[in-house]
């Protein structure tokens, strides 16, 4: 972005709306949004603490269990279903469905299902994750050049072969995009899951937060978890970034 | 006009590498190939030249083993074909290259498959890469390549696996005519030089008369081989006087009257 001919670093419209959100606060209009700077302040008090630190480590398992099974079962599934004819048209409503449904509404069945506990928060992770990820792994290998997989077959590939060899590389912008928006979902997830199921990791630090009016500390943890997301999300969009040589010309 | 040497039949007692014995193949209600039967005999360049649509893809993939034919078989050296084999490699009209891999790795590709080591398939594929005039390129992408350059990458892979039979569908179709004449050239000195069997699809009438020791026509679907014509009187001339030969122009000639009937 450019201004007045100066070329802005990236991301600068954060510190413009930092700005709003400081005078927002100093001027004191509603509880809901302390001064930015408060916020901060808060951050580094509560960053250290044990309850800090417990939440975090509870909320990293689930989120990172959920992701890692999202994946696993996830890529796999979605090339499947893209070089089966079989297996889509049994999966692909199912996978549609899931990925429109109000998945919060199911919890509750879960936690029936698989009781109150961490399984329940990681089953709602991987539920919140796995369909875009199947669903755009399907995508990619469906637009596969049929000639790669007869090239491969004419020089003895096995199924396997095609598999790691051809179908995974040929889809992998895809898939990588598919993990990308997975994980935001999963960031979703884990949190509905916590609030939800049994108040534990962020989930119980944003109920204690929020019943105390404790607002600075409640925007604290918000931002933290928002760092995190984004984070991911970048380092996921580099690797992206690092197929896209070939994506264009598949 | 002296078409004493041209043959209208196979002759009778060649060493054939691969034998085409009766295929037909349907795709649904539509029927590509009939009942068709052809010897490609070895060591020799055969050409299958005919109408778009006629099934000369077909019959290479099933030659190949990538297709199975509705009926009838075929035989490379005396063994029925039932999949993909060792000793045939294909180079592909749109040269299937891996568009994530590097020239070195593409050439490579057939090699990896079949289990080579790493150092010693790369060493191969090197030879390959110099022998197809890629030096210098081994660590390009693909769609840093020009058309010709990729087919080069493709026909190099084909090499390297040291396959007896090559199949090449249209490989000249994406370059430009200069590229196109050089590559025919050095396909003739490859004949010449490799001892393989060649089976070689292509539009081409002049083509397929310039580079082939044998040519099948094939005619419109259902299709079968109408014709085999094997010119012999000018393939150890030098290059650059086949076009001017005289059974060169008539069997031009010959083929583009046989043909001109089912252009419309
Ligand atoms: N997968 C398929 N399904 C249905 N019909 C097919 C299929 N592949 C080929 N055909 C039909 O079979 C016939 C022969 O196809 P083929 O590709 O072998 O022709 P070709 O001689 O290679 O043509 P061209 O010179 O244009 O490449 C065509 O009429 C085509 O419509
Ligand atoms: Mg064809």
């Amino acid at each position: 972005m450019k201004l007045f001919g100066y070329k802005l670093p990236a991301m600068s419209s954060l510190l413009l709306w930092g700005l709003l959100w400081e005078i927002i606060g100093q001027m004191d209009v509603t509880f809901f949004v302390p001064p930015l700077s408060e916020v901060f302040v808060t951050l580094f008090s509560i960053i250290g603490t044990p309850a800090f630190t417990k939440a975090l480590s509870e909320t990293a398992y689930a989120f990172s269990s959920g992701v890692v099974i999202s994946i696993l079962i996830g890529i796999p599934v979605g090339i499947l279903m893209g070089t089966s004819r079989l297996v889509d048209e049994i999966l692909l409503p199912w996978v549609n469905m899931f990925l429109s449904a109000p998945l919060t509404a199911l919890v509750p069945v879960l936690m029936v299902l698989f009781g109150f506990g961490m399984k329940s928060i990681i089953i709602t992770t991987v539920l919140f994750a796995i369909w875009i990820i199947v669903l755009n792994s399907r995508a990619g290998v469906m637009q596969i050049n049929r000639s790669l997989v007869e090239m491969a077959k004419s020089f003895g590939a096995n199924k396997m072969d095609a598999f790691t060899k051809i179908y995974f590389w040929a889809a992998l912008p895809e898939i990588l995009g598919g993990v990308r928006i997975g994980i935001i979902r999963a960031v979703k997830g884990v949190i509905i899951g916590q609030l939800l199921i049994s108040i534990v990791g962020f989930g119980a630090l944003f109920e204690l937060y929020s019943a105390n009016f404790l607002m600075a500390h409640f925007w604290a943890v918000l931002i933290v978890l928002f760092a995190l997301a984004f984070c991911i999300s970048e380092i996921l969009a580099y690797l992206e970034r690092r197929v896209a040589y070939y994506a264009a010309k598949r | 006009m002296d078409m004493s040497q041209i043959k209208d039949t196979a002759k009778q007692d060649v060493d054939v590498a691969v034998s085409v014995r009766g295929v037909s193949k349907n795709y649904g209600d539509v029927e590509a190939l009939k009942d068709l039967s052809l010897d490609f005999p070895r060591g020799e360049l055969t050409s299958l030249l005919g109408p778009s649509g006629c099934g000369k893809t077909t019959l290479l993939k099933i030659i190949a083993g990538l297709l199975e034919p509705t009926s009838g078989q075929v035989e490379v050296n005396g063994k029925t074909v039932t999949g993909p084999g060792p000793n045939r490699a294909f180079v592909f009209q749109d040269f299937a290259l891996l568009p994530w891999a590097t020239v070195l790795r593409n050439v490579a590709f057939g090699l990896e498959l079949r289990g080579v080591a790493k150092s010693e398939r790369e060493s191969i594929a090197e030879k390959y890469i110099k022998d197809v005039g890629l030096a210098g390129f081994e660590n390009s992408y693909p769609h840093e390549l020009s058309g010709g350059m990729r087919q080069r990458v493709g026909l190099a892979r084909a090499l390297s696996v040291d396959a007896k039979v090559l199949l090449l569908d249209e490989p000249f179709s994406a370059v430009d005519e200069q590229t196109r004449r050089k590559f025919q050239e050095d396909l003739l000195a490859l004949v010449k030089n490799e001892n393989k069997t060649f089976i070689f699809v292509t539009h081409s009438i002049e083509e397929a008369v310039y580079v082939s020791d044998q040519i099948a026509i094939l005619l419109p679907r259902p299709s079968r081989v109408s014709e085999i014509i094997r010119p012999s009187g000018f393939r150890d001339k030098p290059v650059d006087q086949i076009r001017r030969d005289r059974e060169y122009l008539d069997i031009v000639d010959k083929i583009w009257a046989s043909l001109r009937n089912y252009v419309e």
